[in-house]
């Protein structure tokens, strides 16, 4: 078959119909100076050793070996050697569930234990074999409360992930979906559940939250729970720090979707991740995505399979259960190794480190909020850029200047610590901002 | 098979009118192409379906799912649902055994008996399924 590409009419085409003059403007939102505008200055005919030693010395300009204090969605842990080792094995190499899917049984065995293992973290009946990443699994958290109510309502916490809440507008959109906002005590930087119970109402579908929500504060999910369910709206939780759940008491939500790049995933500059969605058992059939089954064999042998796949756009067409169809097999195929290697006892030991690290730099510093943290914190500063530019200086990334997302957290940055931060680079960011980045 | 006082549709349900109520189910054809179901669910638009509730003929009213598809259910008749086969939550499998009787999906009060006319007679839809085999 011969590979047709795009004619200059088409492109056009799909231009304009993006509302935009070149494909340069879909790249418009990234900092000017990082931006390609011309090719490369490569001479021509340099052979392959010369190539790669060009790019091996550009890619030396990255910030390798850096200390990093940035979180806020994507977090520096640990990466155990034996998940490369089982990632890269050929058999399992493929991006998504394969195609005639009980034929690759060692597949399906590797995201039944996956969902068991989600199960087991979240407390949850039932998880599918993974979303795309913790923002859309959000979304289809939501769509799926609106399917299970017949309402259509969404009430999000501004705490909740300020990426995630954009992703959420997106889906809902089109959906005749209103989301109306609630605020989060400025005292604590928990959600203000009073201000859930006066925004509630009849019509709405679900009540979004999420823990520790962005300010890294760990929310009340119980209560939300219960004034969501007062008013026949359910509670979805959302979780962008997936270590949080080898501490914390598993939420009682009804629908748990979150984000898995600590385990394992690296960071590569924004994906591709792996999300979670997770249930009780009675809304099982609303929930989008693959799941793989338990059964038996012609010969009586346990086996896997796909299961409640009718549900499913190749089956359903516009009346699917949602539009995903597939799952994040290889990069699930991370979390589950590394689930597995640091099991339960293991991954409790991991939180454990990232709580004594992050509040031993917290204990340094005057966190801004008072409300319960994980590995993350707010602190208050006059000028977030300045003592990041002085961190930069001596190999730390800081942390997030906050004024982006929160108009009135202009003077504050959200800061991270894991099992990997140090205490000689703990104790050089808060010497950086106590002296404001005068340093 | 096919009892000859119900009336069919072309997307395989039957409605038996008695005085002004319609007993509506899937026909034997449709649990056969269907396989082994294991769900039914009652929804009009985005509602869970009630008593009480006024659906059109032609609208959908529900999905049967099988281990190998979901079907929409389409209400053959206009009017108000007066009861629904709760039964069907927990036994599915009935309408693989019993389309035509105890596995009936809703009862309906009918707004418009005319529409009756709309729908095929016990000879015509075998001759129909004949002919979509």
């Amino acid at each position: 078959m011969r590979y047709l590409p795009k004619s200059d009419s088409e492109r056009r085409e799909m231009l304009e119909a993006c509302g935009v003059e070149s494909p340069e403007d879909l790249f418009a939102h990234l900092p000017e100076a990082v931006r390609l505008k011309q090719p490369l200055q490569l001479p021509p005919g340099i052979s392959e050793y010369e190539i790669v030693d060009y790019f091996r010395r550009r890619g030396d300009e990255n910030a390798n070996g850096y200390a990093s204090f940035l979180g806020a969605g994507v977090y520096r842990h640990y990466r155990p050697v034996l998940v490369d080792t089982v990632v890269a094995r050929g058999e399992f190499l493929t991006s998504y569930t394969p195609y005639q899917a009980e034929i690759s049984q060692g597949t399906l065995t590797t995201i039944f234990e996956f969902q068991t293992m989600i199960c087991q973290l979240t407390g949850m009946d039932v998880a599918n074999a993974s979303m795309y990443d913790g923002s859309t699994a959000l979304a289809e958290a939501a769509l799926m409360a609106a399917r299970l109510t017949s309402k259509g309502g969404l009430l999000v916490a501004r705490s909740v992930h300020p990426e995630y809440q954009e992703v959420l507008q997106t889906y809902a959109k089109n959906q005749g979906m209103p989301i109306t906002e609630f605020d989060y005590d400025p005292e604590t930087g928990a959600a203000d559940l009073d201000d859930l119970e006066r925004k509630l109402n009849d019509l709405t579908a679900a009540v979004i939250l999420q823990s520790p929500n962005f300010f890294g504060v760990v929310e009340d999910v119980k209560r939300a729970a219960a004034i969501a369910h007062r008013r026949g709206a359910l509670l979805a939780m959302g979780f962008s720090e997936a270590v949080s759940l080898g501490i914390l008491e598993p939420p009682e939500a009804d629908i748990v979707a979150g984000e898995l790049q600590s385990f394992a995933i690296s960071p590569s500059y924004g994906g591709p991740y792996a999300g979670i969605i997770a249930t009780r058992e009675k809304f099982a059939r609303q929930m989008p995505g693959r799941l793989v089954g338990e059964t038996t064999d012609t010969h009586g042998n346990r086996a896997f399979c796909l299961t409640l796949a009718t549900r499913e756009q190749h089956i359903r067409r516009e009346k699917a259960t949602s539009n995903i169809c597939t799952n994040q097999a290889l990069i699930a195929l991370m979390a589950t190794v590394f689930m597995s290697v640091y099991g339960k006892q293991g991954l409790r030991e991991l939180a454990e480190q990232n709580l004594a690290k992050a509040h031993y730099l917290a204990g340094k510093l005057k966190p801004r909020f008072s409300g319960p943290f994980f590995n993350e914190f707010v602190v208050s500063t006059a000028q977030p850029d300045a003592v990041n530019a002085a961190l930069l200086d001596k190999k730390i990334i800081g942390g997030l200047p906050l004024g982006r997302f929160y108009p009135e957290l202009s003077d504050a940055m959200l800061l991270c610590a894991t099992e990997m931060s140090r205490r000689a680079e703990m104790d050089q960011v808060a010497q950086a901002l106590a002296g404001g980045g005068a340093v | 098979m096919y009892p000859e006082e119900y009336r069919y549709t072309k997307e395989h349900e039957w409605v038996h009118v008695e005085g002004d109520t319609g007993t509506v189910g899937i026909t034997d054809h449709a649990q056969h192409e269907l396989g082994d179901i294991v769900y039914v669910d009652f929804k009009y638009g985005r509602e869970t379906l009630k008593p009480g509730q006024h659906v059109d003929q032609g609208k959908t009213i529900g999905s049967v799912e099988s281990v190998k598809a979901v079907s929409d259910i389409y209400c053959p008749v206009s009017g108000h649902v007066v009861d629904l086969n709760h039964t069907l939550a927990d036994a599915p499998e009935k309408l693989n055994e019993d389309p035509h009787g105890e596995a009936w999906l809703v009862k309906i009060r009918l707004s418009n008996p005319g529409e009756l006319t709309n729908l095929l007679s016990a000879a015509e839809y075998q001759t129909y399924i004949g002919a979509e085999k």
